[in-house]
C-alpha cells in the first residue's frame, strides 16, 4: 500500500460522507418520493454486479501467494461459495472457506 | 404511557436483531485483522468502522488500497457497493419520513442491511405503529449492531497484530466476498449479472486498477435488469 497517512484519512472521510449521503438520500427529502422504477431495478443488482468482479481476480491471482494460485485457494473459494449458497447464510460459507484454507496451514505450523 | 410504548418498541428491536449478531461479530473481527495486516493504523481501522459502518464496502476499499488503485476508483467502487442503501432509504421514507430532521439524520447514519430488513418487515406487519415507536424500534435494532461492529473491529485489530506473517491473511477477503454474494444469487437474473461481472472484470484486468471493475459492474447491472425483464415477459 502506497498512500500517505493524509491520503488514507481522505479516503476514509470521503467514504463516510458518500455513504451517509446515499443512506440519508430519500429520508432527507420531504414527503415520500419514489425512485424511477428502472433505477430502482438496477440498484437491486449492485451487490451481485460489483462483488463477483472484485473477487474473481483475487481468487485467480491471490495478492500474497508466493507461488500464485494453488489448489488450496480454489478449494477454499469453492467451499465458501458452495456452503453459503446451499445454506443461504454468510457465516457458514465464511467458516467453510476459512477451515479449508487455514486448517492445513495450522498443521504446517505445528 | 407513550414513553413505555417506545421503550417496549426499542427492546423488541434489540431482541429481533440478536440472531444477526452471529454474523456481525466474525465479519467485524475479520475487518479488524485484515485492515491491520494491510497496513492501516489502529485509529484508521476504527474510524473506518465507526464512520462508514458498511462491511462489504470497507473490505472493497481495503482491497483496492492493497492494489494501490487511484483514490477516485477506490471511492467509486466502494460507494457503488453501498448504492443499494439508496433503495433502503427510499423504502424507509414512507414510514419514517415525518420524523424530525435530526432523527432522520441519525436513522440515515444507522441505515444498513440489518436495520433496513427488520424495520421494513416490522412496519409492514404493523401499519398502525405510531411514528415514535417506529423510530424507537429502528434504534433498538441499529444501536445493538453498530457498537458491536466497532468493538469487534477493535478486537480484530488487536488480534491482527499477533497473527504470524506467513499466514496468508489477505485471502480472507475473497472468502468473505464470496460468502456474502453466494446467498444473493436467488434468480437467473442475479446469476447472469454475477457471471458478466466476473468475465468482464477478468477481461478488463489490464486497465488501471479499479476502472475495469466499474465497467464490469455497470454491464452486469444492465444484464441483470435485461434478463429479469425477459424472464418476466416469458412468464
Amino acid at each position: 500500500m502506497n498512500y500517505s497517512q493524509f491520503e488514507i484519512w481522505v479516503i476514509i472521510a470521503l467514504m463516510a460522507i458518500g455513504t451517509f449521503a446515499i443512506r440519508f438520500s430519500f429520508l432527507g427529502l420531504i414527503g415520500s418520493k419514489r425512485m424511477p422504477p428502472l433505477i430502482e431495478r438496477m440498484l437491486r443488482f449492485t451487490p451481485v454486479a460489483v462483488l463477483p468482479g472484485m473477487v474473481a481476480p483475487l481468487v485467480l491471482w491471490p495478492t500474497d501467494a508466493v507461488d500464485g494460485v494453488t489448489l488450496l485457494h480454489l478449494a477454499a473459494a469453492s467451499a465458501a461459495v458452495g456452503t453459503a449458497y446451499m445454506t443461504r447464510k454468510v457465516i457458514w460459507g465464511m467458516l467453510a472457506g476459512l477451515s479449508v484454507f487455514f486448517v492445513p496451514v495450522l498443521f504446517d505450523l505445528l | 404511557m407513550t414513553r413505555s410504548l417506545e421503550k417496549s418498541a426499542f427492546w423488541t428491536g434489540v431482541v429481533d436483531v440478536l440472531p444477526y449478531i452471529v454474523m456481525v461479530v466474525p465479519f467485524a473481527t475479520f475487518f479488524g485483522v485484515v485492515a491491520i495486516e494491510a497496513g492501516l493504523s489502529l485509529a484508521q481501522t476504527l474510524s473506518f468502522s465507526i464512520m462508514v459502518i458498511a462491511g462489504a464496502s470497507q473490505f472493497a476499499a481495503l482491497q483496492l488500497m492493497l492494489d494501490n488503485a487511484a483514490i477516485v476508483f477506490i471511492l467509486a467502487a466502494a460507494l457503488a457497493v453501498n448504492l443499494r442503501m439508496a433503495m433502503y432509504s427510499a423504502a424507509l421514507a414512507p414510514h419514517l419520513g415525518r420524523a424530525p430532521l435530526l432523527q432522520r439524520a441519525i436513522i440515515g447514519y444507522l441505515n444498513f442491511d440489518q436495520s433496513y430488513v427488520l424495520a421494513v418487515a416490522k412496519y409492514e406487519d404493523q401499519p398502525d405503529m405510531p411514528l415514535p415507536s417506529r423510530v424507537a424500534y429502528f434504534l433498538g435494532v441499529s444501536l445493538t449492531i453498530a457498537p458491536l461492529w466497532c468493538l469487534f473491529t477493535y478486537i480484530g485489530a488487536e488480534i491482527g497484530a499477533w497473527i504470524p506473517a506467513n499466514l496468508e491473511v489477505s485471502f480472507v477477503l475473497p472468502l468473505a466476498f464470496l460468502s456474502t454474494v453466494a446467498p444473493m444469487l436467488k434468480s437467473p437474473a442475479h446469476i447472469a449479472a454475477a457471471g458478466v461481472s466476473i468475465i468482464l472484470a477478468l477481461a478488463l484486468a489490464g486497465l488501471p486498477s479499479g476502472s475495469g471493475l466499474l465497467i464490469a459492474a455497470l454491464c452486469a447491472m444492465v444484464t441483470g435488469v435485461v434478463v429479469e425483464t425477459l424472464l418476466e415477459r416469458r412468464a
